[in-house]
């Protein structure tokens, strides 16, 4: 049952745009720290820019390591916002309205992370517009579309494009909001930002089929995203572990399982944050856990189903890599990390309605979920490259360099940072969904119960 | 001629409803009168008409365009530097198939996002009279009259019951 809670646009504009309009100073204290953690990092990317690759620990035959687990992580929380905002938004979910607004951002942030990685991994990044856009007309030389490395940064431009345009458009009538909150400097800039928007019937009804016309357009694009980096590892017959062919599904819900448990974990963050009791409810975080169960459990078999048909052939090489990523030291340990925080323990946890209404659990699970999916990525990549592979004559194991590690921390650290600076300047949660949402709640009395009325659409 | 904006409490939106009634009563038709609010409200709930818009023509011109692009860029540029790798065909369409389908899709998103741009008629920074109580829940119903039929408009605002009347000459 839901539990609504009854409020005037007045009401929901101060306490939306509470952080837009004064911060408080916790606020600038987060950011002081997150600024610092960022400013480290740049100057760890400038060290291995100028001293080359070698200060990682990244080494023949294990040449994607860290940064590209990292990249394949980010890319996978990049699916949280379409995956809720798009599906909930055409399947017209009520409960979707406090959340569709930071999966969004989530989802532009992360992936402007994750598209970063493999620029800092080439170690010139500079050389980067040369491997993957058409553009060097001088020389006559083009980029080889055959390969998987130019497919995955034309799926990226588009996802993020269509993306950060499907944040904009519904931005247009909060920044209104703001426009209408804010004097002197402030105003002027929300003036032009709100473009003019006045609220008519023509522009919410574009509004509208705006959000229904670009989720439906967004789906499919996300699908392939995920689809097109499974293939960055798929398309490699002679690496045991990446040539798999249920690789983009099993990645696409894999990324939907992290995406979907970091949108927890950010929503009970912005509710402890911004004391937005009244907008993220239990209720939400309940909807979303029981998404969740559905989500991991089709992910689980997915698992099941590579790692037990990889054994099934028992070819020697298949199941020599499987024996190194399941039981050989370092990567046993991480293996039990990930299969337990993963599923074993959150997915029977939230079985549980009064742990799915308990934010605390909820916020360690749902953080557990995406220890765990790094982990997974971990061990598909790095354990891959480290076995012996036929025409292979060197290889060694790997050993992250602190040079990574920091550039891992940095990556947490910008995407919290960028969502921050956004919440400082734009509401994270939409304004007019959810003033929709309380001018079309209607309750109905039944007995001596008070129930929420269903909407018929004539 | 006036702008006149009648402003409407948000628990009176029965009484905004009203008011365009007495309007079209008076001889102002639908397009003399716009409704503003702060958030949507179901079509029709102030005897607006429904808005007309092409905006599902936009995403059909940009995903032709955008797969034009695609198969443009990957075909000329494989012909342009015919390089042999692996043994693969110089034209290999499943490979252009990927980058033309994320083409498709890119050209979809963006014409569609210029559509909404278009049929919602933004930007436009001096679009007619409004009042920032809009946003905080006010339904507002703007309407253009002649000077002479200020008053009357105006008095015609305050029976329905408007919380405040603006006239912008």
């Amino acid at each position: 049952m839901q539990q609504r809670v009854v409020l005037a646009p007045r009401e929901i504009n101060a306490d939306l745009l509470k952080n837009a309009l004064k911060a408080p100073v916790w606020y600038w204290g987060i950011m002081a720290l997150l600024g610092g953690i960022v400013l480290v990092g740049s100057v760890t990317a400038g060290w291995l820019f100028n001293k080359g690759f070698g200060v990682t620990g990244v080494n023949r035959p294990v040449m994607w390591a860290f940064l590209i687990v990292d990249f394949v992580f980010w890319i996978g929380i990049s699916h949280a916002g379409v995956m809720l905002s798009a599906i909930l938004r055409l399947s017209k979910a009520e409960w979707r309205r406090p959340a569709t607004r930071a999966a969004e951002v989530l989802t532009v942030f992360s992936l402007m992370i994750a598209a970063l990685h493999p620029v800092i991994h080439a170690g010139r990044p500079w050389r980067i517009l040369y491997w993957v856009f058409p553009y060097d007309f001088s020389r006559g030389l083009w980029v080889n579309i055959r390969s998987p490395l130019v497919w995955d940064p034309s799926a990226i431009f588009t996802y993020l494009t269509g993306s950060a345009l499907f944040v904009i458009v519904a931005l247009i009538p909060d920044m209104a909001v703001i426009r209408d909150h804010t004097t002197g400097l402030r105003h002027k800039v929300y003036r032009v930002l709100a473009m003019g928007w006045r609220g008519t019937p023509r522009q919410w009804k574009l509004q509208i089929v705006a959000g229904f016309l670009l989720s439906a357009l967004l789906l499919p694009v996300f699908v392939s995203v995920h689809s097109i980096v499974s293939w960055d590892f798929a398309v490699m017959i002679g690496v045991e572990g990446f040539h798999v062919t249920i690789f983009a599904p099993y990645f696409v819900i894999g990324a939907v399982h992290s995406g979907v448990s970091a949108v927890v974990t950010m929503m009970i963050l912005m509710k402890w944050m911004f004391g937005w009791g009244n907008y993220i409810r239990e209720e939400h975080i309940e909807s979303l856990a029981k998404l969740l169960i559905v989500i991991g459990t089709v992910w689980f078999y997915f698992f099941f189903i590579e790692f037990s048909f990889a054994l099934y052939g028992q070819e020697p090489q298949e199941v020599g890599l499987r024996e190194l990523q399941a039981f050989t030291w370092p990567f046993w340990p991480l293996a039990l990390m990930f299969i337990l925080f993963s599923y074993i323990i959150p997915i029977p946890m939230w079985l549980f309605r009064r742990v799915r209404r308990n934010l605390p659990i909820m916020f360690v699970t749902s953080l557990m979920v995406n220890v765990g999916m790094w982990t997974e990525r971990f061990l598909i990549i790095v354990p891959g490259l480290a076995r012996k592979q036929p025409w292979t004559f060197d290889w060694a194991s790997y050993h992250p360099s602190i040079v990574e590690i920091v550039l891992v921390i940095t990556a947490y650290a910008l995407v919290f940072l960028l969502l921050m600076i956004f919440a400082k300047l734009f509401p994270l949660i939409p304004l007019f969904d959810i003033k929709e949402g309380q001018t079309l709640s209607d309750e109905i009395v039944i007995g001596r119960r008070r129930v929420p009325a269903l909407r018929v659409e004539e | 001629m006036a702008h006149m904006l009648g402003l409407f409490k948000e628990e009176e939106a029965a009484a905004a409803a009203n008011a365009t009634e007495a309007l079209e009563q008076a001889g102002y038709t639908n397009e003399n009168f716009e409704i503003l609010t702060g958030s949507p409200y179901p079509e029709g709930s102030f005897g607006e008409r429904e808005a007309k818009h092409k905006l599902y023509v936009f995403p059909f011109l940009g995903a032709l365009l955008g797969f034009s692009a695609a198969m443009l860029i990957t075909g000329a540029t494989q012909a342009a530097y015919p390089l042999v790798v692996g043994g693969k065909p110089i034209l290999s369409l499943p490979a252009m198939t990927i980058i033309a389908y994320e083409g498709t899709m890119l050209g979809a998103i963006l014409f569609t996002v210029l559509g909404i741009f278009f049929e919602s008629r933004l930007p436009n920074l001096n679009a007619g009279i409004y009042d920032p109580r809009i946003t905080a829940g006010y339904i507002g119903i703007t309407v253009q009259v002649a000077e002479e039929r200020v008053n009357a408009v105006e008095q015609l605002f305050q029976r329905a019951g408007a919380a405040d009347v603006i006239v912008k000459r």
